[in-house]
């Protein structure tokens, strides 16, 4: 198991599943974070603190909190 | 792994004709008019598609009871046969109501929104460089069985970056209309009429291919809606099915390029979200910002300014001496011109705002900020209403609607005063100009300037320390979650710029200058009344007669004394009554006045001060006289009023208290409870109290003043 805060900067995974069943998680999903997609890792924010990812083209921020229920294989 | 919907065989259909039914008969149109709402996602160029559409002919207002703007204007779809009422939905990623934005926009496809009637035609607006997430929402609004067409924009960038749309194919797959426009050229802009009309014309026969699995129900009443809301497995579920609908249209109607390339913005993005540069910038773009804010602003002020002063000469010199030509020039003109004159801040305020906005950096200065707003509780997008605060709280707090947590949000709201606005600006620069004037400090820095960045960082200080223990005690919610778009940088749309600029300028001279109209309407009847008929009409008028520098000269007339009126009338009564407890401030009874009357609103505090000493109603705070007349000015004993030490504790006093009538009817609608307006008052004052009691008692013990 293997989560989005466990990958290196620039790294890309494809998102297995989104865990948990709240506001977050329907947030995430609707931003296009769903099962399948592939994604990669751009940076983090100056205090370590939040991701940037790419998703469908675009670049989507959020805290490590929230990228801790993203699972990814790579 | 591969996910697929169960039903993943949709129709392809060989033409529109499938959606876009023959007319079933005119659908009834309001007034005469279709009813059509304009939807898309944040940045996908929908506000410059509605201003193209409606050019001048709009308007901006709330919904009922909420603060999400309702922006409307009218469209002529083919000359003037026909025309529409184009509703600007506010930016939406989904529908699913979770925050305001989106359930106000729901409420408004559902027809639920008073006076306005369900729209006929929806247009969705698409990000051809963000297709796939752009989509989603489509997908949601077709589920609405109202006719969506397409408007996709920002083609030309999207074949920058070699992506190739078959605009066809995705109109096959999509059963609907796609157009493709160029807003700011105005292309595209007559077959979106065409297709728009068309689609007025006709029932929506919805075909959502991906819910037709056995686990949806294919209706999306409002039953269904709300049942998908509180059953969050299910709804997540529908985006599933959504999104994979999404990719095999996207996989058939799109040829990508791979995507290894770095993109524009991701090179910008290296300097200017970089971890030790980014934070550098931000700084470094605030401070101009802020310069260039105070900088331009001033000679307008003065202008301003100076234009009030003189109407209100005129009008004093024009209309004969009275009870009602007082209230004109004293109550109306002094009391809109002191909104009025703070104008020009406000407007380049949101010019940098708009600019900071559209290019795509608001999103990375709350990306910079984030890890540093969540220490204390609140979420990286307060930042952007926290620093409009300083310019205004109105503003500030208006723009709190952005954060979709209701406690952060009121967290926010809570704090947001503590910035020093520009109201508080004359009160700082009265006290320096009169007090401090010319002393520097290390023998290079201006003594002002250091005052009033200490103001500065003293509120930012206890707005940090309050939000903390807000989020602790009454307003506790976990951190909020932060998932946020960093939109690709782009060129401003000066004519959005401006426009934003503008209709935000109107809104806020609308709100403020109605309640601070009336509360200088009120002040004015207070310092007015009860009528001192004659200099010699009491005994206390020759005190007063006897301290004062500038006895009236008018021989033969009965002129009434401004100072004696003041000290008669119900507000100089209120100002001895407080005397007792603002003593220990160091404040003498003519502050007293001043500081009631400045819980209107900030500034009135140097005209009050004015009058009370004397000087004329139209001095600015630069006017030498004022000046003059503080450094004068004696308390009933004889003593000296303002020493640096009474003139540190009134600026700390106004740093922290809430005295501003129109924010707090701002925070009462927002809010939407006078428990939360009141709370905020008593809490800021009494911590206004507090420090400027530990400030005035802690100098004299340490032996100033």
């Amino acid at each position: 198991m293997m989560n989005l805060t466990n990958l290196p900067i620039g790294a890309q995974a494809k998102v297995v599943a989104v865990n948990g069943n709240n506001a977050i998680t329907k947030r995430l999903m609707e931003m296009g974070v769903v099962p399948g997609v592939s994604v990669r890792v751009i940076k983090s924010a100056p205090f370590g603190d939040p991701l940037e990812i790419r998703v469908r083209g675009y670049h989507l921020a959020m805290r490590k909190n929230e990228a801790d229920a993203i699972e990814v294989s790579e | 792994m591969k996910f697929q919907i169960p039903n993943s065989k949709f129709q392809i259909p060989n033409s529109e004709s499938v959606v876009v039914n023959p007319i079933k008969g005119q659908r009834t149109k309001d007034n005469g008019h279709f009813t059509i709402a304009l939807a898309g996602n944040p940045n996908a160029g929908k506000t410059t598609l509605f201003n193209a559409l409606t050019g001048m002919r709009q308007k901006v207002a709330n919904y009922s009871g909420v603060t999400v703007e309702r922006k409307e204007g009218f469209w002529r779809l083919n000359g003037s046969e026909n025309t529409a009422r184009l509703i600007d939905l506010p930016g939406l990623y989904s529908l699913d109501a979770t925050s305001l934005d989106e359930q106000i926009a729901r409420d408004v496809l559902l027809g639920k929104v008073v006076d306005l009637p369900k729209p006929d035609t929806l247009i969705a607006v698409v990000d051809a460089t963000n297709l796939e997430r752009n989509l989603y929402l489509v997908t949601q609004l077709l589920e609405f069985k109202i006719p969506v067409v397409i408007a996709l924009t920002m083609i030309d960038t999207a074949e920058k970056q070699s992506l190739e749309i078959d605009t066809d194919k995705l109109s096959r797959l999509l059963q609907i209309p796609v157009v493709r426009v160029k807003a700011t050229q105005k292309q595209g802009i007559e077959e979106l009429a065409k297709k728009v009309l068309q689609s007025a014309q006709t029932e929506a026969t919805p075909n959502f291919v991906w819910l037709s699995n056995a686990n949806f129900t294919e209706n999306t009443d409002e039953d269904d809606i709300h049942l998908s809301l509180s059953d969050n497995k299910s709804a997540n579920k529908k985006i599933f099915a959504r999104y994979n609908f999404i990719s095999e249209v996207y996989q058939e109607a799109v040829k990508p390029k791979d995507t290894l390339e770095r993109s524009v913005s991701e090179k910008i993005d290296r300097v200017l979200t970089h971890k030790f540069f980014g934070l550098l910038i931000l700084i470094a773009i605030l401070l101009l910002v802020f310069q260039t804010i105070f900088s331009w602003a001033n000679l307008p002020m003065d202008l301003l300014d100076k234009g009030f002063g003189a109407l209100g000469d005129f009008v004093r010199a024009e209309m004969p001496e009275g009870i009602l030509t007082d209230l004109l020039v004293d109550g109306v003109i002094a009391g809109v011109g002191g909104v009025v004159v703070f104008l020009p801040q406000i407007l380049l305020l949101f010019l940098f705002l708009s600019i900071l906005e559209d290019t795509g950096y608001m999103a990375r200065a709350a990306f910079l900020l984030d890890k540093l707003m969540s220490r204390v509780g609140l979420h990286g997008k307060a930042f952007l209403p926290l620093l409009s605060s300083f310019a205004c709280a109105i503003p500030g707090i208006m723009a709190t609607r952005t954060i979709e947590n209701p406690k952060d949000r009121l967290a926010t709201i809570m704090i947001a005063p503590f910035m020093s606005c520009s109201a508080r600006l004359p009160v700082y620069t009265l006290m320096i100009a009169a007090i401090f004037a010319g002393q520097t400090v290390f023998g290079f820095l201006s003594l002002g300037a250091v005052l009033i960045l200490a103001m500065y960082a003293l509120g930012i200080m206890v707005a940090v320390i309050v939000a903390f223990i807000l989020k602790r005690t009454i307003l506790k919610s976990p951190t909020p979650p932060f998932v946020m778009e960093l939109p690709p940088y782009r060129l401003p749309n000066f004519r959005t710029v401006f426009q934003n600029m503008f209709t935000r300028a109107g809104l806020f001279l609308k709100r403020a200058g109605t309640v601070i109209l009336a509360i200088s309407i009120i002040l004015w009847a207070l310092t007015a009344f009860p009528r001192v008929q004659s200099p010699m009409s009491n005994i206390q008028s020759q005190e007063v007669a006897a301290s004062n520098e500038q006895p009236t000269i008018n021989e033969g007339q009965p002129a009434i004394d401004e100072s004696e009126q003041l000290q008669n009338s119900y507000a100089g009564k209120l100002g001895h009554f407080i005397e007792p407890v603002i003593q220990p401030l160091g404040f003498d009874w003519k502050i007293g006045v001043a500081l009631i009357a400045s819980f209107a609103a900030r500034e009135v505090l140097v005209s009050t001060l004015s009058i009370i000493y004397n000087v004329g109603k139209d001095e600015t705070e630069e006017s030498a006289s004022l000046i003059q007349a503080v450094r004068d000015a004696k308390k009933d004993d004889g003593t000296t009023t303002w020493t640096p030490l009474t003139a540190l504790t009134l600026m700390v006093f106004f740093v922290l208290a809430m005295q501003c009538m129109s924010t707090v009817a701002v925070v009462r609608r927002e809010a939407n409870s006078w428990a939360w307006a009141l709370f905020m008052v008593g809490y800021m004052t009494g911590l206004a109290y507090l420090a400027a009691f530990l400030t005035y008692q802690g100098g004299r013990l340490l032996g100033f003043g």
